[in-house]
């Protein structure tokens, strides 16, 4: 999953990485096919080399030091908002048919569900030039719709972004630990890739609504030699990539 | 001042108190726990993200209400008490998102009552939201095209608490890593706290005034703490704890279990000096620098 999610990012993008997993994939892309990717973390960093050590949270002292810049939260939003920013990376409890994420609520059948909230989430998603979704593959996390759109992608369908005067973006792929998700003219999300080892049916089952598949639907291609290094150099005891 | 006497003074019941404004790095942790040992009640926090400190508040029942885009536990998720509270429905909380945050406070901080932005449009974030209003932009009604954007309205701190490196004892500070939204959160505030790990001479501060991100003439109290941020990182004085932050998420997931925590943490401990030996040398000594690294001098002569 953070293989796939890292190669979403292409070389020379500015990247806006959301908390928790974005942080690892950004590594990733730097040390193997995006050595030029420039990061922007919320907390008012932006690095152009990837941290020493790995980081747990976006302010580890490691993610500071040798960083591009080290200001302040207004200023990388800024970027984001005057639209800079190629690609925003993130992590989402919930993601629907038409790419909204919810991480703010989930309303089930035994009451609700406090999450923890958006975070930059939905700053990003509703400013980045495009962005790329990180979760668990089930059938609970991928409802047909979320019970709250905490960070807009393509709302109900086409048209529907710039219905609502977001200024550009929405959802370009969502990276599961089955799949690859990509996203059509019309605004709703179809089955691009299964990873090694995954059936379509498979994917079909554990998706919370009719998934429309892509007639070139492939086989997410396996990770690199170099990819798996850099993951087990930098995640060494398997905290994100267990 | 000590902090039991600026948090005393400076944050009475009732106070709307922001903290933890560098996200992940600086969190005024010993400043929450003096707040949870002196029994405040009815606060609202206010920050962007919370790393399990407004959970601990929440858990001492110091808080009626979170404006907050984020309070979990970074590193682990879900933080318990945050979420039994809303669950429970014993704790108002105003969704706001980390920009919203920062643009909220500037808006206060430049004494104007909002700030447009084009982030959150269509999100469930905004909706009945008392803090997000839709405007038209003034300035394009010639072109055919309007530009609705959200208003974020002012919010203006009774206090905020700031943890950083240095200061001088009238409160000039300086700080170095990330800001987050320190900056606008202090200027938006109505009283400002300054804990710092050392209180040092004015001429240091005044020797680097890139560096100074706190005007003294701001601070209403400034309280020398070394460690007061642990677990949280302080860049160039210690690490981040992780294996603290991994422990509170398993030995939190009950209110029982919780109420054991803080008497552990914050009841049983006098102040920070208790809670650091409590901690006990050797993991303050494994979070100590190991590799230092200075900064290029920088002349400000002429």
């Amino acid at each position: 999953m953070v293989v796939s999610a890292a190669r979403e990012i292409r070389d020379r993008e500015i990247v806006f990485v959301g908390m928790r997993l974005p942080l690892i994939a950004f590594v990733v892309a730097k040390k193997t096919h995006a050595p030029n990717a420039i990061g922007l973390f919320e907390n008012g960093v932006i690095r152009s080399t990837p941290s020493a050590e790995l980081i747990y949270t976006m302010a580890d002292p490691a993610n500071i030091k040798n960083a591009t810049q080290c200001l302040d939260m207004l200023g990388v939003m800024s970027l984001l908002q005057s639209g800079r920013v190629h690609m925003g990376f993130l992590g989402a409890a919930e993601v629907d048919r038409f790419g909204n994420l919810n991480s703010t609520e989930v309303h089930g059948v035994k009451g609700m569900t406090r999450l923890p909230g958006s975070g930059g989430a939905c700053d990003i998603a509703s400013l980045a030039q495009r962005f790329v979704a990180l979760l668990e593959h089930s059938k609970d996390r991928l409802p047909e719709r979320v019970s709250y759109i905490t960070s807009p992608g393509n709302g109900d369908g086409e048209g529907w972004r710039q219905r609502v005067s977001l200024p550009r973006g929405g959802p370009a792929a969502v990276i599961t630990s089955k799949a690859v998700l990509h996203f059509g003219d019309d605004g709703e999300a179809y089955l691009a890739s299964t990873h090694p080892g995954v059936s379509v049916e498979d994917v079909l089952r554990n998706t919370g609504w009719p998934l429309p598949v892509s007639e070139k639907v492939t086989t997410t291609s396996e990770p690199t030699a170099e990819e798996l290094k850099a993951i087990r150099e930098y995640d060494k005891d398997g905290f994100w990539t267990k | 001042m000590t902090m039991r006497e600026a948090v005393c003074e400076l944050v009475p019941d009732g106070a709307s108190v922001a903290l933890g404004l560098q996200m992940e790095q600086m969190i005024p942790f010993a400043a929450g726990h003096e707040i949870i040992r002196q029994k405040k009640r009815g606060l609202t926090l206010i920050g962007p993200i919370s790393d399990i400190l407004f959970d601990q508040m929440i858990a001492a029942g110091c808080v009626e209400r979170v404006i907050a885009a984020w309070v979990g536990n970074v590193m682990m998720g879900s933080a318990y008490n945050f979420r039994r509270a809303v669950e429970q429905g014993n704790l108002k909380i105003v969704n706001l998102t980390n920009f919203a945050v920062a643009l909220a406070l500037q808006a206060a901080a430049m004494g104007v009552p909002f700030l447009p932005t084009r982030t959150a449009l269509g999100s469930d974030v905004a909706r009945e939201n008392e803090f997000f209003a839709k405007i038209e932009s003034p300035f394009n009604a010639e072109s055919s095209e309007s530009m609705t954007l959200h208003a974020v309205r002012a919010l203006a701190p009774d206090v905020t608490i700031v943890h950083l490196q240095r200061a001088d004892r009238d409160g000039n500070a300086h700080c170095w890593g990330n800001f987050g939204v320190m900056i606008e959160g202090f200027r938006a505030a109505k009283r400002v706290i300054v804990v710092a790990e050392e209180i040092v001479d004015a001429e240091v501060i005044a020797s680097d005034p890139n560096r100074t991100v706190i005007p003294g003439f701001m601070v209403h109290a400034v309280v020398e703490c070394r460690h007061g941020a642990h677990p949280s990182p302080v860049q160039g004085y210690y690490s981040r704890d992780n294996a603290f932050f991994r422990q509170y998420h398993e030995n939190t997931k009950t209110l029982g279990d919780s109420e054991a925590w803080l008497q552990r943490w914050v009841y049983a401990v006098a102040d920070r000096a208790g809670y650091m030996s409590q901690l006990g040398t050797c993991r303050v000594a494994d979070l100590a620098v190991k590799h230092h690294a200075y900064a290029a001098p920088t002349e400000f002569g002429y």
